[in-house]
């Protein structure tokens, strides 16, 4: 236990200190904070549904293209790139286990990636009750959802790529990888689904299928756990998708702690079993 | 004296191809041990074996009393291992990169400044490890590899990058270490620097061990010829003894070959004979010479 917060700190002091932390934080807070004002432009301010809302909607869309951006980036390096310096050696000849060097890294990259939503996004929230807007529990609660949720879709992301940074062999092939699992869970699954829906005009693609689908992709649960809930899903229109594909938050939610679970337990499992 | 590190019958094969063949031999406490031999003998891979990061294919490795690919560390911790091309985290300073490997070693505090002054970082603490040089790296390397007083280091390459005076304060540093009980086993090239440092000397070619002893006993066994040398005042001329020819060398002085054994008996003929002599070496086969012959001796074997 105390090994795994030792490594944990070290990942957040070196995140600190090559500035990761820093940047993050900032390309976050920028965006978030100009999609508060911009993005209120053209639904003309606090009319109709609540200016919090708006923001949690364009929000999630950003967070669905940058967040797993940014924890494939900082994590498909992790084991691999200490191999390839050399320091993995070193590291590994202290009285240390291979599966908590895993987990004391994931940790450290959580709690940076988790420092840099919660700033980054909670700026945006500062700013709007700032201007003076109204806003009421209900969109308060969404909003900690969000924050939450993009927490959670950052585990994910981060677990994946440890998965791919301990399979591989070379840094650029782990770097490769991340881009390609990026490409699948953000652009390319929905648009394949989105075609195989098209062309299936609901014939053999029932409720179930397609709650199916949507759970295998981590990125479409959290849009679904957002989009669908309170008052944004009136302003999305997921909320119809929502209501076909019958998914709870909870079952939201535990689809996106698994798809964390399963590709971290897996990375220790191949890291404790590598020759080095 | 207790051994420190044990290893039985080790074999290690990577994808069909033996890095390491039956190899035994064990380190005792308060034993500086030289590991001997060409760049792929096997070196690193037994020193991996003893730190537990690969396991053996056929064999069984102990160190400190346990199997250390077995998962527990109680030996670990007792262990200092510095890596043929150490490298650290370039973010961070010397002092924290020291003070992350204390902690994980569960070594005091109070280590850390102590080591840095020891290895001549301590001014150069609270800079970033990527504003150091190869050597003041390699010295940060030692520095961890001394916390927490180890029973065991194994010091894999460990003089490369570091200057003639930096040598020479690492060998004090080794010194103490031994004083202290522990056992050191360093691989090296640099053999003739080692000659006079170590108490024992294996070495190894294409995985196996090819001789095993001090420098005396390996001298012993390759039989190597000692080479008495000598010089004249004025008018001295080489003794004249049967079966003795003498090469001559510059500057006047000559030099012949002889057994160990033979080597007092010629000494003392030599001085009996001739009242001119000025200078008299005697030079033993160095480290450097041993290991050459135990390589052509094992490839006359083959």
């Amino acid at each position: 236990m105390k090994n795994l917060c030792v490594i944990a700190l070290k990942e957040i002091q070196e995140g600190l200190r090559n500035r990761w932390v820093l940047a993050t934080t900032l390309l976050l807070a920028a965006l978030a904070l100009s999609l508060t004002f911009l993005g209120n432009a053209p639904t003309g301010s606090g009319i109709g549904s609540g200016r919090l809302d708006v923001v949690i909607v364009s929000l999630s869309s950003l967070t669905i293209f940058l967040i797993p951006l940014i924890a494939l980036l900082i994590s498909h390096d992790a084991i691999v790139g200490e191999m390839e310096r050399g320091t993995m050696l070193l590291l590994l000849s202290y009285p240390v286990g291979r599966r908590q060097v895993v987990l004391g890294k994931f940790l450290g990259h959580l709690v940076i990636l988790a420092f840099a939503t919660v700033a980054g996004y909670g700026a945006a929230a500062v700013a709007l009750v700032a201007s003076g807007a109204s806003i009421d529990a209900a969109s308060w609660l969404a909003f900690l959802s969000l924050i939450g949720s993009s927490v959670l879709l950052g585990a994910v992301f981060i677990a994946i790529g440890f998965l791919a940074s301990v399979t591989v062999r070379e840094r650029s092939t782990a770097a490769g990888v991340a881009i390609g699992v990026w490409l699948l869970f953000v652009l390319i699954y929905d648009m394949a689904l989105l075609g195989v829906l098209v062309v299936d005009q609901g014939r053999t693609i029932g409720a179930g299928a397609l709650n199916a689908l949507l759970l295998v992709n981590p990125t479409d649960a959290y849009r679904l756990l957002n989009f669908g809930a309170g008052g944004a899903g009136t302003l999305t229109g997921m909320s119809g998708a929502a209501a076909n594909a019958t998914l709870g938050p909870g079952t939201l939610a535990g689809a996106l702690v698994l798809w964390t679970a399963l590709p971290l337990i897996l990375s220790m499992l191949l890291f404790s079993r590598k020759e080095l | 004296m207790s051994e420190t590190v044990c290893l039985t019958g080790v074999t290690k094969t990577y994808a069909g191809v033996e890095a390491i063949r039956d190899a035994s031999y064990s380190l005792k406490a308060s034993e500086t041990v030289a590991l001997v031999g060409h760049n792929g003998a096997g070196k690193t891979t037994m020193i991996k074996l003893m730190l537990g990061l690969i396991h053996p294919t056929a064999g069984s490795v102990r160190v400190l009393g346990e199997n250390p690919a077995a998962g527990a560390f109680a030996a670990r911790r007792k262990l200092g291992y510095l890596p043929e091309h150490v490298s650290f985290n370039m973010a961070l300073t010397g002092a924290e990169t020291l003070a992350f490997y204390a902690r994980l070693k569960g070594a005091p505090k109070s280590d850390i400044p102590r080591l840095l002054e020891h290895v001549g970082l301590a001014d150069a603490a609270r800079r970033r490890v990527g504003t150091y040089s190869k050597g003041m790296r390699q010295r940060l390397g030692l520095a961890q590899a001394l916390l927490g007083e180890p029973a065991l280091l194994l010091l894999d390459e460990p003089t490369t990058g570091l200057d003639p005076a930096l040598r020479r304060h690492f060998y004090d540093l080794l010194q103490a270490m031994r004083a202290a009980g522990a056992t050191i086993l360093m691989s090296s090239h640099a053999l003739t620097e080692l000659e006079s440092q170590v108490d024992r000397v294996i070495i190894a070619d294409r995985g196996r061990v090819i001789a095993d002893g001090s420098i005396e006993a390996l001298r012993a066994i390759a039989k190597l010829p000692v080479r008495l040398r000598l010089g004249f005042r004025d008018a001295g001329s080489p003794p004249d003894i049967a079966g003795i020819r003498w090469r001559p060398l510059g500057g006047g002085s000559v030099e012949t070959e002889t057994t160990p054994e033979g080597k007092m008996e010629l000494i003392r003929r030599i001085v009996a004979a001739n009242g001119n002599l000025a200078d008299l070496d005697v030079i033993v086969p160095t480290l450097d010479e041993l290991y050459a012959h135990f390589l052509s001796r094992k490839e006359a074997a083959e």
